[in-house]
């Protein structure tokens, strides 16, 4: 019985290496130079240990830790810098492969009708799920391994071997952690992009908690995996065990999901999934509303999870304030714009990565049009009487919307909280405008997707790099001290920093003229080009 | 014992009951055609067979083994084509095929070339750019080149052409002389006809007939066409006449074949001058069981 359950899994698993043979690599050659390249950074821009000390200064106060996490900040080495301001956020993105490579093998082979002919051959019940999570786990390993020599490679001297293989597991730990999250997750839900989100939000979820936990009440770190990475001390006490107990919780996740995978139909999944309307409804006849109800759950999700990120943002900027109250050396260090309290100063930088963050849903909302077309539902529509433009249209109108929606819950979040926990609130309308400037820039990036897919439906995915290099540059660019034109390349470069600084109308300006010219182009390009 | 043996199978999902108490028996070197309307639970039955889902309640053995315990097994005797083939988009046609009979563990080099010229498929092709016909031949191809015990095949024709359709045929024709069986579900019934030792009718998960065509056909209607020297009176009051139109001088009508004999000494009395019958169609048979409670409906897509 055991070995029938098991049958083929060796096949399927050579199957699966194959199919992944180009995304697998290049998702371990970006983690791995990214995480090689900025120990040798830090060694350039910071080389004598007096100038860490005033980067660890920096670095001490709660908006930082509920960024990057607790740090070895008593002894600030370049081993220690690296693990405090990368391992988490790296760790993040190790989680982010393991949940899109999991899903594409499992519940996306499922959804799509593979496996049913997979499953008619003589193949055991388990093989697909076991080989489809060894190969994401070996994925995991090898990371593990290439970062932990890597590391200690480059030769750096608080970096000694120990501190960087544990560097490694560590990544590699929280990737197989969130394989098991989404092996569960594919048994739960019926399609595949549920899986995606319900895993991805779980691991948004378990940053937020350890973003919490980190800054008010350490208990509530001990909750979240994420949490562990910082406890790891890695450079420092080299906490082997967390390690263990990332393992030990990854082999429970996958024992239960095995179980679940053997005793379901194939197909099928234990949420629930509700009977849909018998007719559709006035809204549905239009473009729009189909549109929109296409893409209603993830829409929702993410509002609500805009909300979350900036309410828990605004509920550390109490502690910021009382932070900086107590303490008048690293004030006086710091201002350097008078007039302006160490709060506000924060505020650009956390309004600009929810501008990016809240970019992604309406990036989805038109690139769902995109995806309509490859499954073929497109035709239908078209070869009624909607016209392409009014299609594109349609998708457009709603990621504009979208967009708005998504800004303003962020800001409002962001107030409500901070309004709450701080003694001198700021007044709604400084936040909502810090958070609304960054508007022009969305609408940039929403004319590029649809230049994208009017002209080079082919390459729409590389919209994402383009807004991971925004959220890397913007975001890091203070630490790396990079050259002006690496921001300037993303539109979020352009925004003036409110409330700190001036309003200034001509970027702006000049950022809704390239959106709409961007977006006039797309359109032309999409009434010509041909569909499918 | 056939070796395909299935007893008061029920499959629900949720509350809704998909099969309820399905008995179906295929034999050793017989093509069994199984037919029903839309959402009538062939490819759930097909499903249950292929131990890909769990059957609720009731037996369902292959070779003698349990179809969702031993399906490992099973399956290395079973050749399977669904109706609706989802490949991967990036594999060719050709490596999907040697994907499936390398797990399978037969080789059959020759047999897979050969079919693949006999259904004109182009295998070099990535499955992306591959037309809906073209998909179905890739599993059509996979199939009949293993060398399966049983071929199950749900819809197999769904997108073929009538040339491909006949290639189809000649496989099945080909793998019954070599003493294998098959299980055929489809909605062409000519196909069905020609190709079929037995036939089962299913409708809203229940199997409402079984046998072979001929056995079916006594339960069905003969159409007669008829002349007299005088005009035919009453024939619309006589129980089992249906269809009845009035030509020139002729009547068209079909007759239940349990009561054609009443019929036929009714319409003796106004003197015959010429009588044409035609043997009901399978096309016959399946409408009247459709048409039967036409009222209830067939729950679901399909
Ligand atoms: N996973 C499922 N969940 C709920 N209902 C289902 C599921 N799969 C099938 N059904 C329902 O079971 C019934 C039988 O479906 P099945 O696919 O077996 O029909 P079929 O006879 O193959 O029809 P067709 O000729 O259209 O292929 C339908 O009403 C269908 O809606
Ligand atoms: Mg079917």
């Amino acid at each position: 019985m055991e070995r029938s359950l098991s049958k083929n899994t060796g096949f399927l698993l050579r199957f699966i290496g194959r199919q992944d043979r180009i995304r697998i690599p290049l998702w371990l050659l970006g983690i791995s130079f990214f995480t090689l390249v900025v120990p040798v950074a830090f060694k350039d821009m910071y080389p004598t240990q007096q100038e860490r000390d005033v980067m660890a200064k920096t670095m001490e106060n709660p908006a930082m830790t509920a960024m990057v996490g607790n740090g070895n900040l008593d002894h600030y080495t370049i081993g220690a810098m690296t693990a405090h301001q990368m391992l988490l956020l790296t760790a993040v993105v190790v989680g982010l492969m393991s949940i899109l490579l999991l899903t594409r093998h499992t519940r996306g082979d499922e959804e799509e009708g593979r496996s049913e002919l997979i499953h008619s051959l003589p193949v055991g019940r388990l093989a697909n799920l076991m080989a489809a999570c060894i190969v994401v786990i070996g994925t995991n390993v090898l990371l593990a391994l290439i970062t932990g020599f890597g590391l200690y490679a480059l030769g750096i001297k608080t970096m000694n071997l120990e501190g960087s293989l544990l560097y490694g597991a560590i990544l590699g730990g929280t990737g197989i952690i969130f394989a098991g999250v989404t092996a569960l997750f594919s048994q739960l839900s019926e399609n595949s992009r549920s899986v995606i989100g319900y895993s991805i939000a779980l691991l948004i979820i378990a940053y937020l908690v350890r973003a919490v936990g980190d800054v008010s009440n350490k208990a509530l770190s001990w909750f979240s995996p994420l949490g562990w990475i910082t406890q790891a001390e890695v450079y420092a006490t080299n906490n082997w065990w967390l390690v263990i107990l990332m393992v030990g919780v990854s082999i429970v996740l996958f024992l239960i999901a095995a179980f679940l995978n053997i005793i379901r139909d194939l197909e099928a999944g234990f949420l629930p999934s509700r009977p849909g309307k018998e007719t559709a409804s006035l809204v549905l006849q239009h473009p729009i509303g189909l549109a929109l109800k296409l893409q209603r759950t993830g829409t929702i999700a993410w509002a609500l999870g805009l909300f979350v990120i900036g309410v828990s943002y605004g509920s550390v900027l109490g502690d910021l304030e009382t932070f900086f109250e107590g303490n008048e050396m690293l004030e006086n260090m710091l201002v350097d714009k008078a007039g302006y309290s160490m709060t506000e100063q924060f505020i650009p930088m956390l309004m600009m990565v929810i501008a990016i963050l809240a970019t992604v849903p309406p990036i989805m909302a038109v690139n769902k049009l995109l995806g309509e077309e490859k499954k073929n539902r497109v035709d239908h529509l078209l070869s009624k009487a909607v016209s392409r433009s009014r299609l594109l249209g349609s998708y457009l109108i709603i990621a504009i919307i979208n967009g708005v929606i998504m800004l303003s819950l962020a800001a409002v979040g962001l107030w409500a909280a901070g309004t709450a926990v701080m003694d001198d609130a700021f007044s709604f309308w400084s936040i909502y405008s810090a958070a609304i400037v960054y508007y022009p820039a969305m609408l940039v990036m929403i004319g590029v997707v649809v230049f994208l897919i009017g002209v080079l439906p082919k390459l729409a995915s590389i919209i994402w790099i383009y807004i991971v290099y925004s959220f890397f540059v913007l975001y890091l660019g203070g630490l790396f001290d990079f050259p002006e034109w690496v921001g300037k390349l993303s539109p979020f470069g352009y925004i003036p920093q409110l409330p700190v600084e001036e309003m200034e109308w001509l970027p702006v300006s000049l950022l809704l003229l390239t959106a709409i010219i961007l977006m006039v182009v797309g359109f032309i390009g999409y009434n010509k080009r041909d569909i499918g | 014992m056939g070796i395909l043996n299935v007893t008061d199978l029920t499959k629900q999902f949720g509350k809704f009951t998909a099969l309820d108490g399905v008995d179906l028996t295929v034999n050793e070197g017989e093509v069994f055609g199984f037919i029903g309307p839309n959402g009538a639970g062939k490819s759930t039955t097909i499903r249950v067979l292929l131990g890909i889902i769990k059957a609720t309640a009731g037996q369902v053995e292959i070779f003698g083994k349990d179809a969702w315990k031993d399906a490992v097994e099973i399956h290395k005797r079973i050749a399977y084509v669904p109706g609706d083939v989802n490949l991967w988009p990036n594999l060719t046609g050709g490596e999907v095929i040697d994907l499936f009979l390398r797990l399978r563990g037969g080789n059959n080099k020759n047999k897979r070339d050969e079919l693949i010229e006999m259904f004109d498929l182009d295998p070099s092709k990535k499955c992306r750019t591959y037309s809906k016909g073209n998909r179905q031949k890739v599993a059509l191809v996979a199939a009949f080149s293993s060398d399966a015990d049983l071929y199950i095949l749900d819809e197999p024709t769904s997108g073929l052409d009538p040339l491909m359709e006949q290639v189809f045929q000649k496989c099945v024709g080909r793998v019954k002389e070599e003493g294998k069986s098959v299980l055929l579900s489809s909605h062409i019934l000519s196909e069905v006809e020609k190709l079929c030792d037995r036939i089962g009718i299913i409708r809203q998960g229940k199997m409402i007939e079984t046998g072979t065509l001929n056995e079916l056909r006594h339960l069905t209607r003969t159409h007669l066409l008829v002349e007299t020297k005088q005009p035919m009176k009453g024939l619309e009051e006589l129980s089992g006449v249906h269809a009845l139109v009035e030509m020139e001088q002729a009547l068209s009508f079909q007759v239940d074949t349990e009561h054609l004999d009443e019929v036929m000494k009714h319409i003796s009395k106004f003197g015959v001058l010429k009588l044409e019958s035609a043997p009901p169609t399978l096309e016959d048979l399946f409408m009247r069981h459709y048409e039967n409670n036409d009222n209830i409906k067939a729950g679901g897509a399909s």
